[in-house]
This record gives structure tokens, C-alpha cells and sequence, in this order.
């Protein structure tokens, strides 16, 4: 039971290796361990061996209240922190019944998708660098720096944002944010262009990527992939399309799908929806309306500072909020967004009490992951490095 | 549970005909029905639930090709006291359904791998969360904790620090 993966599970022939990748490797994209069977060059059997980043956070979420629980989420896909958080915001709101203001449904739309060019400036930077494109690395990343310091002028950290609040979000923007926000988007596409002309018809590129990796439609369904993965393959599917939240469905922009579903695809996929992402953010920016931030909802939203200290009633509502925290009615839901990596949903059980009775994460890197069982087989061993990259995984929203 | 402000289904969960035939194929398979937030829920049978959950993949009209996720929650008060939760995704109708069985303490629950290969990870990490065995998955085994680990971490009895 506990003989090591490596060795588990038979019937080796002779020309057979067992090689380790992994989890301390610079191209699995965190902890990852892959235990490849290889016969020369090509795998045969590919294991994943995953949970070197496990932190328990669904047993966490259970000793949290609602709101302490949103630092958590950060730390999930820590590549789009600010998804997490509407993702969780948004699932406990359906529980409690509320919906926030149109100021605020704005800004978290902005900010995902911020947060998903983020992420897939991210992985066009790791994914080029790995299949040996080391330019667009750095690209890409001082684009990144430029959200990062957006990002912590409105919220006060450049990585763990923290920045929703059930009802709400924790603060409005700063003087100025929103036009630097649009200067960020006028720059951003020329950057993703430059990086669409050093790669996209690059010889060396094509040959890494083209026809590697193949997740037909139908393996993409049964194997419960979302997200880029799942409209490499052709599957025209994004969660904000088909069930709409955040008022998505008022927003213009394309779903781009793959045909072919290889590393390719993908790769493809991922780029277009950084462009589409822009024409999001600048119909964002101008949509932003005036009004409050936070929904009226006394028993969960804190109350404005200045009236904790003149009004009797928001100073109960004050020390309740912040002591006991507050009860949403017993029940169960599910909700998902459309993060970078694909559906993150959150199943949420609630008794009655100040935190949840369960809290599932539907890890959507978790399930994405877990087709590289299949599709690396009969590939090579710099194939699976190409496979991995187009995965996507980040080891925070696939172990939690 | 069942929601005494029941607006009827939300959006994106509008079950249609999808219930009305699996009632008339399995009578009384369907053991409870609950809305809440406009989600809907069944419980049925774990005897039965295998072949409710390819009826509900392979019938036109019900259509759920997509598993989108495997869970268990643990209520250590009832006389089942788990709960293992399947969430349906249909992309023909764009419907979500809520699929349980409860499942007494040494019961085991039905391993859909062979319906949804997703399943594979997510049946592991049942099991090595809350030791509940899916009959039939292939290569039950831990998936996030070390594989000499012994304890079932999101029982409600295992404690959050040791």
C-alpha cells in the first residue's frame, strides 16, 4: 500500500525506464510529479502523483466565518486572486439571496478580467519559456507588473487582493485608477501582438505545438474538462456565455474555440481571450456607474465607519458583523464563474451558522489535470513539457 | 429544505421534462426533491443510482453529458451519515442537476468512471477526504494527501490541527 508510485503497478518489459518529473522541476508549473514510463523517447504510461500543495482549505473554510474565508481564496489560483474572491463572493450572495449594485457588478467584472490577463500573460510567458521562446517570458511579465501595481493601488496588495466582500467589495477606486486601467489596455494589445508575431507562425513554435497533445471533443466532455482546454477542442462553451453572471451578458465580446484541440489550440485560444478580455475591461470602464458599492444588506455588509460611531443601530450591526459574523439560511448551493483555468465553482452547505458546514471547491485546474493521464501517452518526453503548458495547472487551485 | 419562497428554478437549472422521465422509468426512484435558491435536488437510492446517472446521460431529453463534479459531505448525527453529491451538467440543454445518495457508514458508493472518466481524480479525493469507496473505480487510492496517511481529513471528527 504504501510502495512508491514508481514502482507500483507492473509489468515492465526491459526497455522500459521509469523517469521522475517532478515536483521540484522548472517546467511542471509548481509541484507537479509526473512518473513517466518511457521506452526510449516516448512515454508510455504517464502518472500524476499531485497534493505537495495541499493545504486543506476546504476543512479550513469549515472554522472560517464567510468573510475570513476570502484571503483564502487568493491563494488558489494565486495566478487570478481576484477570480477566486468573486467566485466565493458570488457563491455565498446566492446563499444569502442578495445581489450587489451595479457599481460594484462592474468593477468585478473589470477586475476578472484583469485577473484573466493575468493569468494567461502568465502562461504564455512559462509555456514559451518551456518550449524554449525566452523572450516573450519577459514580456509578458512586465506587462504583469503593470497589474500588479493596479492592482495594489485599489486594493493594497499586489498578489493577494483580498478585495471582494459578501455584498460588496472591500473598497472603492482610487482617483485616477480607472483611466490608468485603460492606458494599460491600449498598451497591453500591442505587447500580446508582438508576442502573437514571434510565435504564432514560427516555425520552431509550430513544430512544438501543432498536432501534440490532442484532446478530441469528445474526450474533452467525458474527461470533464473547462475553460481554454475544453474550447481548444473544440467545444464552444465559457460559463459566462451559457449561464451569465455579473451581468456578463451585457458585455460584447467572442468565445474563440479550437478545432483541432491539440497544444496549438490552445495556445490560440488563450490569446484571443486576452483580447477579448481588453474589449471587456474597455466596455467596463465605460460602463462603470456611479452609486453605492455595497449591496443594502445591513446584517452583512458593515456598516460605513463614520456611522458606527453615531448610529446605535450600525454599531450593533458593527459588532455582530465583526464578532459572530452573520448567518445565511440553511441550504445548499452551487455557483461558477469563468476563471482563466476554467469553470471554478463553488459548492457551498450551509447549517445555518457563521461559516460554512462544507465548502467543496470544484478545482477546475484539478480536473483539467487530470486528461494528462491520457494524452501524454505515446508522446515524447518534450512533448509532455508542451502538454503540461497547455494544461494550464496551477498547483494552488489543483491541490487547495 | 424545501424553499418556501420557491420562484421557481433558476437560470441555467430548469430540469424540464428531465425529471418527469426519469420518474416514469425508475418509479419511485426519485426518494426526495428539494429546491432552494432555485437549484434543483434528488436524492436517490445508492442500489439504483448507477443506472439513474447513465439513464440521465444517455436520454435525449435528459441529456447530461458532463460530469462537472464528485463530493461528500459528512453528517456524522444521521443514521447515513454521508452524503455523495454528483453535479450534472447537460451542454444539448444547458441545465444543471444536483444527483445524491446517502450512504450509511461502511456503504459504499457507486464509481461512475465508466459513465465520466472525470470521475477518476474525483472519486480519489472523496476517498482519501472522507475514506467513502467508490465500487468499481479502477485505482482507488489517496490523491492529495501522502499515501501512508492515515485518517480521513474532512470528517467532521478529524480535528483541524493535530
Amino acid at each position: 500500500m504504501s510502495e512508491p508510485l514508481e514502482l507500483q503497478g507492473a509489468d515492465r518489459d526491459e526497455g522500459t525506464v521509469v523517469l521522475n518529473m517532478g515536483p521540484s522541476h522548472p517546467s511542471t508549473h509548481g509541484v507537479l510529479r509526473l512518473v513517466l514510463d518511457v521506452d526510449g523517447e516516448v512515454v508510455t504510461r504517464c502518472r500524476a502523483d499531485i497534493g505537495f500543495l495541499h493545504r486543506g482549505f476546504e476543512k479550513i473554510a469549515e472554522n472560517k466565518t464567510w468573510t475570513q474565508f476570502i484571503t483564502w481564496t487568493d491563494r488558489m489560483d494565486y495566478l487570478a486572486p481576484v477570480s477566486n474572491n468573486v467566485a466565493w463572493a458570488l457563491a455565498v450572495e446566492k446563499l444569502l439571496g442578495i445581489e450587489v449594485p451595479e457599481r460594484a457588478r462592474v468593477l468585478r467584472v473589470l477586475l476578472c478580467e484583469m485577473a484573466r490577463v493575468s493569468a494567461h500573460l502568465l502562461w504564455l510567458g512559462t509555456h514559451a519559456l518551456d518550449l524554449g521562446a525566452a523572450t516573450v517570458f519577459f514580456y509578458t511579465f512586465q506587462q504583469r507588473e503593470i497589474l500588479y501595481d493596479l492592482y495594489e493601488r485599489l486594493t493594497g496588495a499586489r498578489f493577494t487582493t483580498s478585495t471582494v466582500r459578501i455584498g460588496g467589495m472591500a473598497r472603492d477606486i482610487p482617483e485616477g485608477w480607472l483611466d490608468d486601467v485603460r492606458a494599460f489596455a491600449d498598451q497591453v494589445t500591442k505587447v500580446i501582438d508582438e508576442c502573437d508575431r514571434l510565435l504564432t507562425r514560427n516555425r520552431i513554435w509550430l513544430g512544438r505545438t501543432q498536432d501534440v497533445g490532442i484532446i478530441s471533443r469528445e474526450d474533452a466532455i467525458a474527461w470533464g474538462c473547462t475553460g481554454p482546454v475544453l474550447r481548444g477542442s473544440g467545444v464552444e462553451w465559457d460559463v459566462r456565455r451559457a449561464q451569465p453572471y455579473l451581468d456578463y451578458d451585457q458585455y460584447d465580446f467572442e468565445v474563440p474555440v479550437g478545432t483541432v484541440g491539440d497544444v496549438y489550440d490552445r495556445y490560440l485560444v488563450r490569446m484571443e481571450e486576452m483580447r477579448q478580455s481588453v474589449r471587456i475591461i474597455r466596455q467596463a470602464i465605460e460602463r462603470m456607474p456611479d452609486g453605492p458599492l455595497n449591496a443594502d444588506a445591513p446584517k452583512v455588509v458593515l456598516p460605513p465607519k463614520e456611522k458606527v460611531l453615531t448610529s446605535m443601530e450600525a454599531l450593533i450591526h458593527h459588532f455582530v458583523i465583526v464578532t459572530e459574523g452573520f448567518h445565511p439560511p440553511e441550504g445548499e448551493v452551487y455557483h461558477a464563474i469563468e476563471a482563466p483555468k476554467g469553470e471554478l465553482g463553488f459548492y457551498i452547505v450551509s447549517d445555518g451558522g457563521p461559516s460554512a458546514y462544507r465548502c467543496r471547491i470544484r478545482p477546475a485546474a484539478f480536473v483539467n489535470l487530470q486528461v494528462i493521464e491520457k494524452i501524454a501517452v505515446g508522446q515524447m518526453i518534450p512533448d509532455v513539457v508542451g502538454i503540461i503548458g497547455s494544461l494550464d495547472p496551477v498547483m494552488g487551485e489543483v491541490d487547495r | 429544505m424545501i424553499d418556501v419562497n420557491d420562484t421557481g428554478p433558476a437560470a441555467g437549472w430548469e430540469t424540464g421534462e428531465a425529471l418527469e422521465l426519469l420518474r416514469s422509468e425508475f418509479p419511485g426512484g426519485i426518494l426526495r426533491e428539494e429546491r432552494f435558491r432555485g437549484q434543483t435536488t434528488i436524492v436517490v437510492p445508492r442500489e439504483r443510482a448507477l443506472e439513474m446517472l447513465a439513464y440521465l446521460r444517455d436520454t435525449e431529453g435528459c441529456a447530461f453529458d458532463f460530469l462537472t463534479d464528485v463530493t461528500a459531505v459528512h453528517w456524522p448525527a444521521r443514521e447515513k451519515p454521508f452524503e455523495v453529491v454528483w453535479h450534472l451538467y447537460s451542454f444539448p440543454r444547458n441545465v444543471r442537476l444536483r444527483v445524491k445518495v446517502e450512504l450509511g457508514a461502511d456503504e459504499e458508493a457507486p464509481s461512475v468512471v465508466e459513465l465520466w472518466p472525470a470521475a477518476g481524480w474525483l472519486e480519489r479525493e472523496c476517498y482519501d477526504m472522507f475514506g467513502v469507496r467508490f465500487d468499481g473505480h479502477p485505482d482507488l487510492r489517496r490523491i492529495l494527501m501522502p499515501a501512508d496517511f492515515a485518517g480521513w481529513p474532512l470528517r467532521k471528527e478529524f480535528p483541524l490541527k493535530c
